[in-house]
C-alpha cells in the first residue's frame, strides 16, 4: 500500500490547482449538508423540547367504555344503529398497582398519576371554566417542572392551596394570597387559597390549569381515591410509541404517546427532515460527480505517466488502488475542511443568528460526514480507477 | 564482475507473430513468424526502415504487447500462457525499459524515478535499494542532481536517469527503442557507452534500437527487420 499512497498523494500534490478546486468544491458541499443537518436537527429538537415541555411523554388512561352489543344468534340478521356511549370521567382501576409496575419498567424515568377534569373557577361575578389536575407534587414535578415556570408566589399545593396558570389569574384579576371559589358540580365547592402563579407558555395552559393536591381534586370531581390519568416519561423520546405498546400489553390500558398525541407535528417534522435528507443527498450526488469527473480528466491527463508504471511492473491492481486512494483523500481532507465550515456556519447562526433557538454541536456529525465523504470519494474515483487499471500499457507508452 | 554466465539464454522467439486489429477489416500481420534467441552477452542493435516493426517487436519482448501466434521465452520461461499478473511481474523483474522520449515521471525526484520499479515491487526502498540508486545515478555521471525534478534537467540527463531507473533493478534484458534518437551527438555517445558497460558489468543482455549508423556499427550484432522479417542476423568484430 506505500507505494500506492506515495504515487497517489504525489500526484494530488502536482495536480495542485485541480486538487484545491475539487478539495474547495467538496468542503462547500459537506459544509451544506452539515449545516444544514444541524440546523434541522436544532430546530426540531428545539420544537419537540417545546412541545414536550408541557406533555408527558405517554399518556395512560383507562380504556374507552363500547356499548356491548350480544352477537345475534346464528341464522338471525341483526341491524345495528350504535350511538357511540358518552365517556364519563372514570378512575384508572386499581392506578397505585399500576403506578407501581410502571415504576418498575425499563426506559421509565418517571411516572405521576393525575386526576383531572373539568370545573368553573369563580370570584365574584367572575367565572371561568377550568381543568382541575390534582397531583402527587414531587412526582408530577419529575414529568413538568413547574416549579420553573412560577412567576409569582411559590408551587405549593395542599392544605387549600392551589396553583394557577396566569392568564387565569389575569382573567379572573387574581394575585398571590387571593381566595378562589371551585366548582365541581352538584353542590361540590371549595375555597382555595392561591399560593403560586405559573406560565408555561402555552395559551390554552395558563388559562385553565388549576392544580391541586389529588385528595382535593377528587372530592371536587366525586371521584374518591381516583387517578383519572398516569403521566410517564421515558429516557429517549423516539421510544416512546414502543414503551406505550408495551404499557397496554401489560396493563391492558390505554397508553398514547406524545408522538400520537402531537401526530400532526411528527407529520410536518417528518415532511421536513425529508426534504432535508433529499437535498443532502442531491448535495452529495453532485460532490461525487465532481470527484468522479475531476479523476476521470487527471486518468486522461497521467495516461502516458500510467503506461511507464506499468512498465515497470506496477499492477493493475496497484494502478486501482492509486486513484481509489486520491479519491478517499478528496472525501476525507474536503469532508473535514467541509465539517468545520459547517461548524462554524453553526457557530455564526449562535452568535449572529436570530438566536430564537441554539444549535447544538454535535461531534459525531462531523465523524459521520467524514466516514461517508470518505466512502463516497472511493465509490466516485471507481470508475476512473478501474479505466487506468485497464489501460493497455503500449497504447498509455504511445499517448502523447 | 557478472555473476552470470554469459552464454545464458535471455529470450527466445519461436514463430512469432503479431498482427494489429485482429478480426477487423484492418487486420495487418507485422511480424511473420520470427525466430531469435540472446545471450547474457549479447549487445544488440536492432535496425530496419521506418515501419518495418521495430517498435513492434520490442514491445511485444517487453511482455507489453501479446504476440498473436508463437512463443516467446523469458529466462527458459515460456510467457504464451501467463496471466497478466504473472506477465507483470516477470516484466517488472527481468526487463528495462528505455524509451525515445525519457519518460520520467514528473511528480518525483530524479533518485524516486530511478528507485520506482523497487518501490513498485517492494514498497519503501531500504538504505540498500537506495544506496544502489544512488551509485547508478552517479554511474551516469548525475551525482549531485538526486533530488532534482525531471523538469529541472537536460534532455540528455533525462535520458540517463531512464537509463539509471532501468537497470536498478539488475533485469536480464534491457530494451531500448530509440534512446538516443532525441539527443545530441555528445550525449547519445554518452548513453550509447553507458549501455555498453552495463552489458559487460551486469551481464545484461541489451537490444537496442537504433537509426544511428555509427551506433550500429558499434553493437556486436546486428539484426535487420524488413517488412517483419528477419532479413540478416550478423555478428560484427
Ligand atoms: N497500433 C497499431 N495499429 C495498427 N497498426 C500498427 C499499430 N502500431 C504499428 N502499426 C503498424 O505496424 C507496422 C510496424 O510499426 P512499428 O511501430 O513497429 O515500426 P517501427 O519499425 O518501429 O518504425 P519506426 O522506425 O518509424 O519507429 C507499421 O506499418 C505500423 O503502421
Ligand atoms: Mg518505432
Amino acid at each position: 500500500m506505500w507505494i500506492e499512497w506515495t504515487i497517489a498523494t504525489k500526484f494530488l500534490h502536482e495536480g495542485k490547482v485541480q486538487s484545491t478546486l475539487i478539495l474547495v468544491g467538496i468542503a462547500v458541499g459537506v459544509a451544506v449538508i452539515v449545516f444544514l443537518t444541524a440546523l434541522i436537527t436544532g430546530l426540531q429538537s428545539n420544537i419537540i423540547n417545546r412541545t414536550l415541555g408541557t406533555q408527558a411523554h405517554i399518556k395512560v388512561q383507562p380504556t374507552e367504555e363500547r356499548n356491548r352489543i350480544l352477537p345475534p344468534a346464528t341464522g338471525i340478521v341483526q341491524l345495528v344503529l350504535e350511538d357511540k356511549r358518552a365517556q364519563r370521567l372514570r378512575s384508572i382501576n386499581n392506578w397505585q398497582q399500576v403506578r407501581d409496575v410502571l415504576d418498575t419498567l425499563p426506559r421509565v424515568t418517571a411516572v405521576s398519576p393525575v386526576i383531572s377534569g373539568p370545573a368553573f373557577a369563580r370570584r365574584s361575578e367572575a367565572l371561568q371554566s377550568v381543568v382541575l389536575v390534582g397531583i402527587d407534587a414531587p412526582r408530577y414535578q419529575r414529568i413538568i417542572p413547574i416549579q420553573n415556570d412560577i412567576v409569582a408566589g411559590v408551587f405549593r399545593i395542599g392544605a387549600g392551596d392551589a396553583v394557577i396558570g396566569k392568564q387565569l389569574a389575569a382573567d379572573l384579576g387574581l394575585r398571590v394570597g387571593d381566595k378562589l371559589r371551585l366548582d365541581g358540580g352538584q353542590q361540590r365547592e371549595s375555597v382555595v387559597n392561591v399560593a403560586g402563579i405559573f406560565e408555561l407558555g402555552v395559551r390554552e395552559l395558563d388559562a385553565r390549569y388549576v392544580y391541586l393536591e389529588m385528595k382535593q381534586a377528587q372530592s371536587l370531581l366525586n371521584l374518591p381515591g381516583a387517578a383519572t390519568i398516569i403521566d410517564v416519561t421515558v429516557d429517549d423520546i423516539f421510544d416512546a410509541q414502543a414503551v406505550a405498546a408495551r404499557i397496554t400489553r401489560l396493563t391492558g390500558l390505554k397508553a398514547e404517546s406524545w408522538m400520537e398525541t402531537n401526530a400532526q407535528l411528527m407529520n410536518a417534522l417528518r415532511s421536513q427532515s425529508l426534504s432535508t435528507q433529499m437535498i443532502s443527498a442531491f448535495v452529495a450526488l453532485s460532490v461525487a460527480l465532481g470527484i468522479a469527473s475531476v479523476l476521470s480528466v487527471s486518468v486522461i491527463q497521467r495516461t502516458r505517466e500510467i503506461g511507464i508504471l506499468r512498465a515497470m511492473g506496477t499492477t493493475r491492481q496497484q494502478m486501482l488502488r492509486v486513484f481509489l486512494i486520491q479519491g478517499a483523500l478528496f472525501g476525507l481532507a474536503g469532508s473535514l475542511l467541509g465539517g468545520l465550515a459547517g461548524y462554524g456556519l453553526v457557530g455564526a447562526f449562535n452568535t449572529f443568528g436570530p438566536k430564537l433557538f441554539y444549535i447544538p454541536v454535535n461531534p459525531w456529525l462531523l465523524v459521520a460526514a467524514t466516514g461517508l465523504a470518505m466512502v463516497t470519494g472511493i465509490l466516485s474515483a471507481a470508475v476512473p480507477a478501474r479505466r487506468a487499471a485497464s489501460l493497455d500499457p503500449v497504447e498509455a507508452i504511445r499517448h502523447v | 564482475m557478472s555473476e552470470h554466465d554469459a552464454s545464458q539464454e535471455v529470450m527466445r522467439l519461436q514463430g512469432l507473430r503479431k498482427s494489429y486489429n485482429v478480426g477487423k477489416p484492418t487486420e495487418v500481420e507485422v511480424l511473420h513468424g520470427l525466430d531469435l534467441r540472446l545471450q547474457r552477452r549479447d549487445f544488440a542493435a536492432l535496425v530496419g526502415a521506418s515501419g518495418s516493426g521495430k517498435s513492434t517487436l520490442l514491445n511485444v519482448i517487453g511482455l507489453l504487447d501479446r504476440p498473436t501466434a508463437g512463443e516467446l521465452f523469458l529466462l527458459a520461461e515460456p510467457t504464451q500462457s501467463m496471466d497478466d499478473a504473472r506477465r507483470t511481474e516477470l516484466r517488472g523483474s527481468a526487463i528495462g525499459f528505455v524509451f525515445q522520449f525519457h519518460h520520467l515521471i514528473q511528480a518525483f525526484t530524479t533518485l524516486e524515478n530511478v528507485l520506482m520499479p523497487l518501490m513498485v515491487a517492494t514498497g519503501k526502498p531500504t538504505r540498500e535499494q537506495i544506496d544502489r540508486a544512488r551509485g547508478l545515478l552517479a554511474q551516469v555521471g548525475l551525482e549531485g542532481l538526486e533530488q532534482r525534478k525531471p523538469d529541472q534537467l537536460s534532455g540528455g540527463q533525462q535520458q540517463r536517469v531512464a537509463v539509471a531507473r532501468a537497470l536498478v533493478t539488475h533485469p536480464a534484458l534491457l530494451l531500448a527503442d530509440e534512446p538516443t534518437g532525441n539527443l545530441d551527438s555528445k550525449s547519445a555517445t554518452e548513453v550509447f557507452q553507458l549501455f555498453r558497460n552495463f552489458n559487460r558489468e551486469f551481464g545484461c543482455a541489451v537490444l537496442l534500437v537504433t537509426h544511428d549508423s555509427r551506433m550500429s556499427e558499434q553493437c556486436d550484432r546486428t539484426i535487420m527487420l524488413v517488412d517483419g522479417n528477419i532479413e540478416s542476423d550478423e555478428a560484427l568484430g
